[in-house]
């Protein structure tokens, strides 16, 4: 392969979020956007292998799972499931705002979408800690009660694996919201330079959409 | 060492060797261990998995000994379940998989396509620490009992009734997949963002051909097989249920999921060796390989195919039997693209000017094993003869010549190869090729002879057998010696080469490839001016013949 030396045609940009290894911001921004879907193309097959084990089960015990769909609470998984919605809404806001540069706004709408998360993951708390109480946490303990109380416990098995993980997966993100906020209070963000908040956006929506899935599945089909 | 003769570039100095290279640029214990260089990462992760290697080697040598003797007079039936565990377990996850990749990979890649670092420098660095997370929770399960599923860790016995460290050991699969995730990740961004001006994508190397295979396998297998460890440590943890039969569960859910990846993972050893082999065919026949394009995109069919074939290892765990010929069909399917791989190298070895150095030798060693162990898979792909040698030593040899003959020989062909390029120093060529010979030799007399007993019903994971296989079994651990020479000669003059070996010049082998146009080693950003390619990759055949591989020789 024979080469021959590239005329410089730009220097190296002056903003101090570029890194070295690319040739300009441009190239950064498709890179990491880039980065951040084949991330998520893992996060789908990540749960993907949890929703195909729900799948199998729920085809060999369809009584058992309805039986003990019966026992969450539709009321809180909706409250829940608006709550996430608004928060998704308010991420979107503040990649809006990071677009245009306004650090203050981007600052206000994270903060926003962190305290909804926060009230997401409370009432996962509520719901979680009532389960213990009901007798509903499988293993030696578990006590649902009627004719499917053994595979009863596969339902609550996936259950608690599903939505554990993807609440482990919201408290990550609430983490990474709490850097971004920091990022954004130093006025870090500029109309050349978003892609950290757009991704941030990105993996938020994803385990908002991951949501959506779980709840019907979960909560709604008896 | 006629050979150099067809190398003059091997005698002439090169100037631009003077100038800082990452080696001395930063120095000190920290400025590696924060290191964001691609290359300093990929030494990071030589040192890392050749530490492993060792430990692993040290089961297998335990193996090995324990069945020189038909009772099971030196292991116990429990010690000997956990050795051949942890020898899994760290082989798998910790070298063979993270080898070709995380070490030569990382170094390379970028260089090849003519960029100054992997596009997420810091990502690269992050998988490097899990890596190293996930190893020390499988050497603290090996210090608190060790573990005795075996490395596919099946259930319900893993879950419920093994009484070993499953769940560190489980937990350090588990973490050291996401290293492989991150490096899969990194190495498909910087293909698809990073490549030179002017290198487009018929024109990349055939080794980022195969690392960029090899990470769509690490992107969309790895995770499955996470998430499937992941929910053996919970119900273990939390008594949860997923593949319990006491509560309805199915193990062979458990299977289906494991093998998910777990095939294609032996796709994922395999693929970036084949990158390495292709590099090597070209530089040392000299001539230009031969169908470049279906070489490429075989390495691509192959991940994809993988995919597919995963039922094979369930023939006989209850699967039904319309879906043991499904899946027998397939993994015939899989043969294909990877035929078409070795009639093209050996097409490309046609009227070449051979020569044979190290890395060479290597090279024809994996074609040797590769072909052994690739048409013995076609005698496991098939339902009715798998039946008999399931479970047998014949398995046991033949995933040993795929994962270990083709995946080992390919990454040291590489390492071999590039050496002089990341350390700036030569090896010694003369013990170079008496590690590449006693490899081939001592390989085929360990795993060979185990063919032969597994044919005749010797079944594996048993650590006493009956009189008759004792004859293969000590040809085996004879073997087993020769390849530990083998194995171990690179390690010591490799470490020499770094004190005294002659200091090597930017283009040793004459080869063709940005890498090569680079100062050895390396400076830190790897170019001053990011190059711009004009050449398809490997010209290495006169102006008349290029841009048409289908008029070669006849």
């Amino acid at each position: 392969m024979s080469s021959q030396a590239m005329e410089q045609t730009a220097a190296h940009p002056a903003n101090p979020n570029f890194q070295h290894q690319y040739e300009d911001l441009q190239q950064q921004y498709s890179s990491t956007t880039f980065g951040m879907w084949v991330f998520l193309v893992q996060e789908i097959l990540f749960f993907g292998s949890l929703f195909c084990a729900y799948a199998v089960y729920r085809s060999m015990y369809p009584e058992a799972y309805s039986a003990a769909s019966h026992h969450l609470n539709v009321a809180l998984g909706t409250f829940n499931t608006v709550v996430l919605i608004g928060s998704s809404l308010t991420m979107a806001l503040a990649v809006r705002c990071a677009q245009l540069g306004r650090n203050k706004g981007v600052f206000g709408y994270l903060l926003a979408t962190f305290m909804l998360g926060n009230v997401f993951l409370a009432v996962k708390v509520v719901e979680y800690s009532d389960k213990f109480k009901h007798h509903l946490v499988p293993g030696p303990h578990f006590a649902m009660g009627g004719p499917y109380n053994e595979q009863a416990q596969i339902y609550f098995s996936m259950y608690f694996a599903m939505t554990g993980l993807h609440a482990l997966h919201m408290i990550i993100g609430a983490g990474l919201l709490i850097f971004f906020m920091w990022k954004a209070y130093n006025n870090t963000y500029s109309t050349d330079f978003y892609g950290p908040i757009e991704n941030m956006g990105l993996y938020w929506h994803f385990v908002d959409i991951v949501w959506i899935f779980l709840f019907p599945m979960l909560y709604l089909i008896h | 060492m006629s050979a150099t003769l067809t190398h003059p570039v091997d005698q002439v100095p090169m100037p631009e060797n003077q100038g800082e290279s990452y080696l001395t640029k930063g120095k000190g214990v920290m400025s590696w261990l924060l290191t964001k260089d691609h290359k300093r990462i990929g030494l990071l992760y030589l040192m890392s998995i050749t530490a492993m290697s060792l430990l692993g080697g040290f089961f297998a040598a335990l193996i090995r000994l324990e069945l020189i003797t038909p009772g099971g007079d030196l292991l116990s039936a429990e010690s000997y379940n956990k050795a051949f565990t942890m020898h899994g377990v760290i082989m798998v996850f910790f070298v063979l998989i993270p080898a070709t990749p995380a070490v030569l990979g990382n170094f390379m890649l970028p260089i090849m396509i003519g960029a100054r670092d992997l596009a997420l420098p810091r990502i690269n660095l992050l998988s490097w620490y899990i890596f190293i997370i996930g190893a020390c929770f499988t050497l603290y399960s090996m210090i608190s009992g060790g573990v005795d599923t075996g490395w596919t860790f099946y259930t319900p016995y893993s879950s419920t009734y093994a009484n070993s460290a499953v769940i560190t050991a489980a937990l350090g699969a588990f973490i050291s997949g996401f290293s492989s995730i991150l490096t899969g990740l990194n190495f498909i961004v910087t293909v698809h963002k990073m490549r030179a001006p002017g290198l487009t994508w018929f024109r990349l190397p055939l080794f980022v051909w195969g690392n960029y295979a090899t990470a769509l396998v690490q992107i969309l297998g790895t995770p499955v097989v996470a998430m499937t460890i992941l929910l053996v440590a919970m119900e273990r943890l939390f008594g949860f249920s997923f593949f319990n039969p006491n509560t309805g569960g199915d193990p062979i859910l458990f299977q289906h999921m494991f093998w998910f990846y777990s095939h294609p993972a032996v796709y994922l050893m395999i693929l970036p060796a084949m990158g390495v082999i292709s590099e090597l065919v070209t530089c040392f026949s000299r001539k230009r390989v031969f169908g470049y394009s279906f070489i490429a995109l075989s390495s691509v069919a192959i991940a994809v195919f993988g995919f597919l074939v995963w039922g094979h290892h369930l023939f006989v765990s209850g699967q039904s039997v319309y879906g043991g010929m499904v899946f027998s069909v397939l993994t015939f399917i899989v043969a294909i693209p990877s035929a078409i791989k070795v009639f093209n190298w050996t097409a490309t070895l046609y009227k070449g000017s051979i020569s044979y150095e190290a890395p060479m030798l290597y090279a024809f060693g994996f074609f040797g094993l590769f072909l052994i162990g690739g048409l013995t898979g076609l005698f496991c792909a098939n339902v009715a003869v798998d039946v008999h040698i399931h479970d047998t030593y014949f398995i046991v040899a033949h995933f040993h010549y795929i994962m270990v003959g083709g995946a080992i020989m390919g990454y040291l062909g590489g390492l071999h190869f590039w050496w002089p390029k990341i350390t700036g120093r030569m090896y010694p060529e003369t013990a170079g090729r008496i590690s590449a010979i006693l490899v081939f030799l001592g390989f085929n007399l360990t795993f060979f002879p185990q063919f032969l007993a597994g044919y005749l019903g010797m079944p594996r994971r048993y650590h006493a057998y009956p009189e008759e296989f004792q004859f293969w079994n000590i040809m085996s651990s004879a073997g087993a010696t020769v390849l530990a020479l083998g194995y171990t000669l690179p390690m010591i003059y490799f470490t020499w080469s770094l004190f005294a070996g002659k200091k090597a010049p930017a283009n040793p082998w004459g080869a063709k490839g940005l890498e090569w146009t680079i100062p050895s080693p390396p400076p830190l950003e790897n170019f001053e001016t990011i190059p711009i390619v004009t050449e398809e990759a490997y010209a290495y055949a006169p102006e008349e013949d290029e841009g048409d591989e289908v008029k070669h020789h006849v």
